[in-house]
């Protein structure tokens, strides 16, 4: 009797156990899907805001923002990205580096590729599912559509001209020409990266724009 | 284990009722606020590069 209660015992620890780890699971996933984008939006505000900033500064007083794009702060926006087509009012700045701390802020910009609007490859990452998602919507991008990207000088829009899933190995659709590693870049190109399929890492969903529309912000 | 605590918790059943749920609150709080974010970074899904 005394073997029999201590195996019951012990049956029902490791059950409460195993429920109260498929609760904190649970718990860890709705995190993930939606805790994590508050995260995201506190940064992207301050982001956003202290871009704005820097873009209309208050007439009158002396401004301490360059007019020139300067040396990039990491963790300061380098651009404010708009797609139409996933919605008017879709706006993320986007931070300069793609490791994991950058990619919480916002869209990330692959390092040692190009800035906006220069000859080159203009990369972009963000999260697909996590994070606020900011590209999560970039799988309905057709051909054509618009890519607005808001720099400290000018505005730059790009256009749709493709879309591939990779490999995350193929590391060569962050080259300056795409697919051709070796060639000498003449246009000035955009490229989306992120996970594909959602909530997944297995594969990566490229989009590439090339610029279409150049607005300098001082005549 | 949950009987256990239960049996521990002192008072009638409304104060174990609401020592249990501030007890379950703070519990899913720190792993919300702090074990969380914490381990979401390490977590290999959702990572575009």
């Amino acid at each position: 009797m005394e073997a029999d209660s201590a195996v019951r015992a012990a049956i029902r620890l490791v059950c409460e156990l195993g429920v109260t780890a498929g609760v904190v699971l649970l718990m860890f996933c709705a995190y993930l899907l939606w805790g994590t984008g508050s995260y995201t939006e506190e940064h992207q505000r301050v982001l956003q805001w202290q871009f704005e900033q820097e873009i209309h500064p208050n007439k009158g007083t002396r401004s301490l923002a360059r007019t020139d794009i300067g040396p990039i702060k990491l963790g300061g926006a380098v651009a404010l990205l708009r797609i139409p087509r996933l919605g008017s009012d879709y706006k993320f700045a986007v931070v300069e580096g793609v490791d994991a701390e950058a990619l919480r802020e916002g869209p990330g910009h692959y390092p040692g590729t190009a800035m906006p609007g220069e000859i080159g490859n203009f990369v972009v990452s963000g999260h697909r599912t996590t994070y606020l998602a900011p590209f999560n919507g970039i799988g309905e991008l057709r051909q054509g559509d618009t890519i607005v990207v808001d720099t400290r000088e000018a505005r730059y829009t790009y256009r749709v001209i493709g879309k591939e899933v990779v490999l995350p190995t193929r590391l060569d659709v962050i080259e300056p020409v795409p697919g051709h590693p070796a060639e000498r870049p003449t246009r000035a190109l955009i490229t989306l990266t992120t996970c594909n399929p959602k909530y997944s890492a297995a594969e990566r969903l490229i989009v590439h724009g090339v610029l279409a529309d150049r607005e300098d912000r001082r005549a | 284990m949950y009987g256990f605590l239960w049996r521990r918790l002192p008072g009638g059943i409304v104060v174990r009722l609401v020592v249990t749920l501030l007890l379950a609150g703070l519990a899913a709080g720190l792993l919300w606020y702090v074990v969380f974010p914490w381990l979401a970074p390490r977590v290999p899904i959702d990572q575009p590069w």
